[in-house]
């Protein structure tokens, strides 16, 4: 307990660096997962390619080699940005390839018909996608977005070997202070858990309201 | 009425695959026709259907709607879709949307109608196709024969030039059938346009103004119902025939 209470500050920088790297990385996660989805069932071909290239890369890509791509390769081309702006960039990315295929599982479920449907009434495919068959794919996407992201907070703790403040980072000095470790690494688990429980409890919610409307 | 045709299809090749499902259909509706399409499963009918509003595409041959061609793909095709209604065998109504904001969404979307207008032509419609009183509902609150009541609404609030109808009362229950048929009969009568791909011989005899018969991809007869329900020509349509009138 001494830990805890000893570190308070310590511990409490982690965990916001952890929900804030989380809450960052999500927004672009989902907001690339969405445009890239919309890419990949596109009419237009070299807009399918480019998705189905996002996806391949940054899903079959291992996250530290990303990380590590990230910041010593965009710093080659100019690009020189803090720490943390780069790993929510690089977990955004990876998360976003994930996204994408919840969403496009989820633009599969809704039945061909609403889509021909759409069309046959002169809507554009933006139109088709946005006002049709996305409010329908939506109800299914929410579980698999949900544990993408539960995925991408506990993800965020590779940030913490690129010199970014992060809850899992907090064992450091702690060790060196000579408290033990494991104590030191249950409080940190506990952090971990607000944050994926919270995510939990914000999708249940989600998928309750949106299960009453049609 | 040739001098005036409103869809025309000429030398239209499709294949699915290896499997030539429309051999150089040469079709042409005039304004103000009603053209039945019947024929065998697999005869390539539905397919013909949607190709008119390029729903499939085509491989070879032309179609112009009202003069010109279709174009092939983007805006320019979605303005040409917003003058063909389509109406399908499987409804598709929006399930997310109550039957009153079926029917004004493209209104809205695509003609940029204020939200009041469309309304108002919205329950004008489901007044004409006798469902005045479930605006508000949802679609699968309705009964089979009034989904389908509400897609012709909704394609009818384009002010279509022209509906097609893919087999529009092949998921129905028999009883709900009349009430679209009705609906269809009607707007025969008011001089909409009409290519309906149907089983319902009772329609064809009362309704069209010619009964196109397809086998294997391709016309096989196109003739006032009249002259084929009683004197078909080729043996392909006399067997058709007597399979689904003897029974």
């Amino acid at each position: 307990m001494n830990v805890l209470l000893d570190n308070l500050s310590l511990y409490g920088d982690g965990l916001l660096g952890t929900i804030e790297l989380t809450v960052f990385a999500s927004l672009l996660a989902l907001v690339l997962g969405f445009v890239m989805a919309a890419f990949r069932v596109a009419p237009v071909g070299s807009l399918r390619a480019v998705g189905t290239v996002w996806v391949t890369v940054l899903r079959n890509t291992p996250l530290t080699l990303l990380f590590f791509a990230v910041v010593l390769g965009l710093p080659r081309f100019g690009l020189v940005l803090p720490f943390k702006l780069f790993a929510i960039l690089a977990l955004g990315c990876y998360t976003s390839a994930f996204i994408c295929e919840a969403v496009r599982s989820g633009i599969n479920t809704v039945p061909v018909g609403q889509g021909e449907a759409a069309r046959s009434l002169g809507m554009t495919f933006p139109q088709t996608l946005g006002d049709i068959v996305l409010p329908q794919a939506f109800r299914s996407v929410i579980p698999p977005i949900g544990s993408t992201l539960i995925a991408l907070a506990k993800n965020s703790a590779i940030a913490g070997a690129f010199s970014v403040t992060e809850l899992l980072g907090v064992y450091k000095p702690l060790n060196e202070l000579g408290y033990s470790i494991i104590w030191t690494f249950v409080w940190i688990a506990v952090g971990y858990l607000i944050v994926t429980l919270s995510i939990s409890a914000i999708f249940n919610l989600l998928e309750k309201h949106l299960g009453v409307a049609r | 009425m040739a001098g005036d045709a409103l869809i025309e299809m000429r030398g239209v090749n499709k294949y699915y695959g290896k499997l030539h499902v429309l051999q150089d259909i040469d079709l042409t509706v005039g304004r103000g026709e009603v053209v039945v399409v019947i024929g065998p499963s697999g005869s390539g009918k539905s397919t013909l259907c949607r190709a008119i509003n390029r729903l499939e595409t085509i491989e070879s041959g032309t179609i112009e709607l009202d003069g010109s061609p279709l174009p092939e793909e983007g805006k320019a095709l979605a303005r040409l879709r917003a003058e063909v209604g389509m109406v399908f065998q499987s409804f598709n109504l929006f399930a997310h949307k109550t039957v009153l904001a079926n029917i004004m969404l493209a209104p809205m979307k695509v003609r940029k109608k204020k939200k009041e207008e469309a309304a108002q032509r919205a329950r004008e419609l489901l007044d004409r196709v006798g469902l005045g009183s479930q605006a508000d509902k949802y679609p699968a609150q309705l009964s089979g024969g009034q989904q389908q009541r509400v897609a012709i609404a909704r394609a009818l609030a384009m002010d279509p030039k022209a509906l097609l109808f893919d087999e529009p009362t092949s998921a129905l229950d028999p009883e709900m059938i009349n009430e679209v048929l009705e609906v269809m009969r009607q707007l025969a009568r008011e001089g909409m346009t009409m290519v309906v791909v149907t089983h319902e011989m009772g329609f064809a005899r009362s309704a069209a103004n010619r009964v196109v018969f397809m086998a294997d991809g391709r016309i096989v007869e196109d003739r006032t119902p009249e002259d084929f329900f009683t004197a078909p020509r080729s043996e392909r349509a006399k067997d058709f025939l007597s399979k689904i009138l003897k029974h």
